[in-house]
């Protein structure tokens, strides 16, 4: 499959390019599946954004995901992982960063690098409860703002609370 | 008439034919469309359905100015109060189609957004089932309401507004 | 007293919102100033469904996202799941996964030409427009059943095979639709009111485009050439031959002739996959309960509204941990207000018009 091919070769330079220019962001990196990941400190965030996007050429955001670790947060780790998946055109390559983020902690927020994020990031306050600092707005975007809860995290009921209307 | 209407079933009969009759063929349908419903709501009022010939091609915009709420797809709880509005806003007479297994009973959505059935805020006279009802099931359902409002007597609602049932 | 702005609710009930969309506008007189889309009316929790089911139970759902173009949905989750679990579906179905997504493609176009011209005005296009669909649908129908939400991609490869008589079905509707776009292209292409309502208005640059993370026909109308399709090709997309059209302006208008030129390649592409269907199985053997090792994908295609993504992440059971569906029309949204500035009011119709949103894709 192509996509494969698009992935590696670029993702070595990357990861050259990311690790010389700050040292000790990356906690891990790897390529599964034809896809390249990159586990990043928390307060690198910002920086290793504008770095990928300004210098290397990934200009578009394509998606936040956020992962409720709740299960192995009772262990000890950070309870959410956020997925930010970028995009190189031309190109054709992807690359996708992963930060961890404790329940109550606020994470930099992209809007100032890309402007694609905005909305991004209110869908993942309002799923999941993640504060993303500086954003412009950060607000409900599927839910009433009057909503409690967050519902995508693991211990929201399908149901939900309330019984609706 | 200085008797009671009661005493004249002949015309008012009558009457009631003619009002139900010329009700059920010039219903104006207010499309809620909400999902995936509305699109074959379109399809419905498109030119291969037709549902012109019913009467009903001329979908209202204005609650104002219509008398029949198709609510064609789900109805979510942030959508709820806006249902409500609107129907409130339509005149009387005014009949609900629930359109879609959404509509119904929250369809395949049993989550913590999604209003279980829209009868649970507005009283609906009938159901299509279906996700979604293809056309000739919209136009089955929109008969099925023809049938409804020709057995109803609107003059005993007109004559004697006390007995009129609250909607 | 003097009046400058004036704040405009539009919907969530409005005709031309394509859906229970809110838009709080604030407009000088009727020059607009901002416009603030407010989603979620149609949220229904799907992604929190999802966990709660199978991966063969979450294609159907995937149908109720982009319910004009719900195949394209199927095919980019179930390409999402086979990659995450490493299913490799057999060339014959692949092909039939083309026929199956660009006919949905020219199914949705013809919606959205009825759509956005009936919006603007022009009525009969969106029976003309209407009426060439439900050639379409009417395969869709013979081929499975279902007219809109068709769920007729599923997990390791198609479920039913195209016999002689669905193909020559198919090959008719194609001979069918071009003398029908003749038509609507006669009533609209140089059409005096039409070009005074779209030439010119909500123009974003290509890098503007970009920025804001604009996919699909959009951004082809402001000549960035990014489909999908060439650049990291899926399902054998890479043994046709198409072109990828590119607008010059990035305003309504092109993004209009953008679509009505990918109606044409698409019908190529049809004809290219018919004539060389290849031999063999429509589908490979899944298991009933596919479960799936703990890993995670995030896997994109060409849908008609833009890039469709689906990131899934599985834990080794056979619900998956999380799906997240990166959805064109959502992040489409966010570039409405730059491409509104400045314009007329009654021209943020036409402008939604032109973007071609579903809601259903926006607030899963």
């Amino acid at each position: 499959m192509p996509e494969l091919a698009a992935d590696r070769p670029d993702f070595r330079q990357a990861l050259e390019a990311l690790t010389g220019r700050f040292p000790g962001a990356v906690l891990s990196s790897g390529v599964e599946k034809g896809e390249s990941a990159v586990r990043l400190r928390k307060d690198d965030l910002e920086a290793v954004l504008r770095f990928l996007k300004d210098e290397l050429g990934f200009n578009v955001l394509e998606d936040i995901i956020v992962l409720d670790n709740v299960r192995t947060a009772a262990e000890g780790g950070k309870r959410f992982s956020v997925l930010y998946q970028l995009y190189r055109h031309p190109g054709a390559s992807r690359i996708r960063l992963v930060v961890d983020v404790g329940d109550n902690e606020g994470l930099a927020s992209a809007v100032p690098v890309y402007r694609s994020a905005d909305w991004a990031e209110r869908e993942a306050f309002d799923m999941f409860g993640v504060r993303f600092e500086g954003h412009p707005g950060l607000r409900r975007i599927y839910l009433p703002d009057d909503f409690e809860g967050y519902p995508l995290r693991k211990d929201f009921p399908l149901e939900g609370r309330d019984g609706g209307v | 008439m200085s008797d009671s209407p009661e005493k004249h079933p002949f015309l008012l009969t009558r009457a009631d034919m003619f009002i139900t009759w010329a009700q059920k063929n010039s219903l104006w349908p207010f499309g809620s469309g909400l999902a995936c419903c509305a699109i074959e709501m379109i399809a419905t009022a498109a030119a291969r359905f037709d549902i012109a010939r019913f009467g009903m091609e001329l979908f209202r915009a204005s609650p104002r100015q219509a008398d029949l709420f198709i609510v064609a797809g789900t109805v979510t709880n942030k959508m709820a109060p806006v249902i409500r509005r609107l129907w409130d806003q339509m005149p009387d007479p005014k009949w609900a189609l629930a359109m879609g297994n959404c509509a119904i009973g929250g369809g395949p959505f049993p989550t913590y957004s999604v209003l279980q059935g829209v009868d649970k805020i507005i009283p609906v006279d009938v159901y299509v089932a279906g996700c979604p009802p293809t056309p000739q099931g919209l136009i089955h359902g929109l008969m099925t309401l023809q049938e409804k409002i020709s057995r109803s007597h609107p003059t005993k609602e007109i004559l004697n507004p006390d007995a009129r049932t609250s909607r | 007293m003097a009046f400058k702005e004036i704040d405009l609710n539009m919907g969530p009930q409005h005709p031309s919102t394509h859906g229970v969309l809110r838009l709080k506008l604030a407009v000088d007189n009727e020059v607009v100033l901002r416009v603030e889309p407010v989603v979620g009316y149609l949220h229904r929790g799907m992604e929190k469904l999802w966990e709660n089911l199978t991966y063969t139970q979450v294609v159907p759902l995937t149908d109720r996202l982009d319910y004009i173009a719900s195949l394209s949905n199927n095919l980019g989750y179930v390409l999402a799941v086979e990659k995450l679990a490493g299913i490799e579906v057999p060339r014959r179905a692949r092909y039939i996964r083309v026929v199956l997504a660009e006919l949905q493609r020219l199914a949705s176009h013809l919606a959205w030409l009825g759509f956005m011209a009936n919006d603007i005005g022009a009525m009969s296009v969106l029976l003309y427009g209407f009426e060439a669909r439900e050639t379409i649908l009417d395969v869709f129908e013979e081929y499975c059943g279902a007219r809109l939400t068709i769920h007729g991609i599923r997990i390791g490869g198609v479920p039913h095979d195209l016999d002689g008589a669905l193909v020559a079905r198919i090959r008719k509707v194609l001979d069918g639709i071009p003398a029908r776009l003749a038509d609507i292209r006669a009533l609209l292409d140089e059409n005096r009111i039409w070009k005074g309502r779209t030439v010119g208005v909500g123009t974003i640059t290509a890098s503007a485009a970009i920025e804001y993370g604009l996919t699909g026909p959009p951004l082809r109308a402001s000549g960035v050439r990014w489909d999908l399709r060439k650049d990291l090709p899926y399902s054998s997309y890479d043994e046709f031959d198409f072109e990828v059209p590119l607008g010059r302006n990035g305003d309504v208008y092109d993004r209009y002739l953008i679509r009505l030129e990918e109606i044409c390649q698409s019908i190529r592409i049809v004809r290219q996959a018919l004539d060389g269907l290849p031999e063999g199985e429509t589908s490979v053997k899944v298991p009933r309960v596919l479960k799936v090792a703990p890993s995670e994908v995030f896997h994109t295609i060409e849908a008609p509204k833009g890039v469709l993504g689906f990131y899934i992440k599985s834990n080794g059971t056979d619900k998956p941990e999380r799906v997240k569906m990166k959805s064109p029309s959502f992040i489409n949204l966010q570039s409405l207000e730059h491409m509104c500035k400045g314009n007329l009011f009654s021209d943020v119709v036409g402008i939604l018009g032109s973007l071609d949103i579903v809601l259903g894709e926006i607030d899963k």
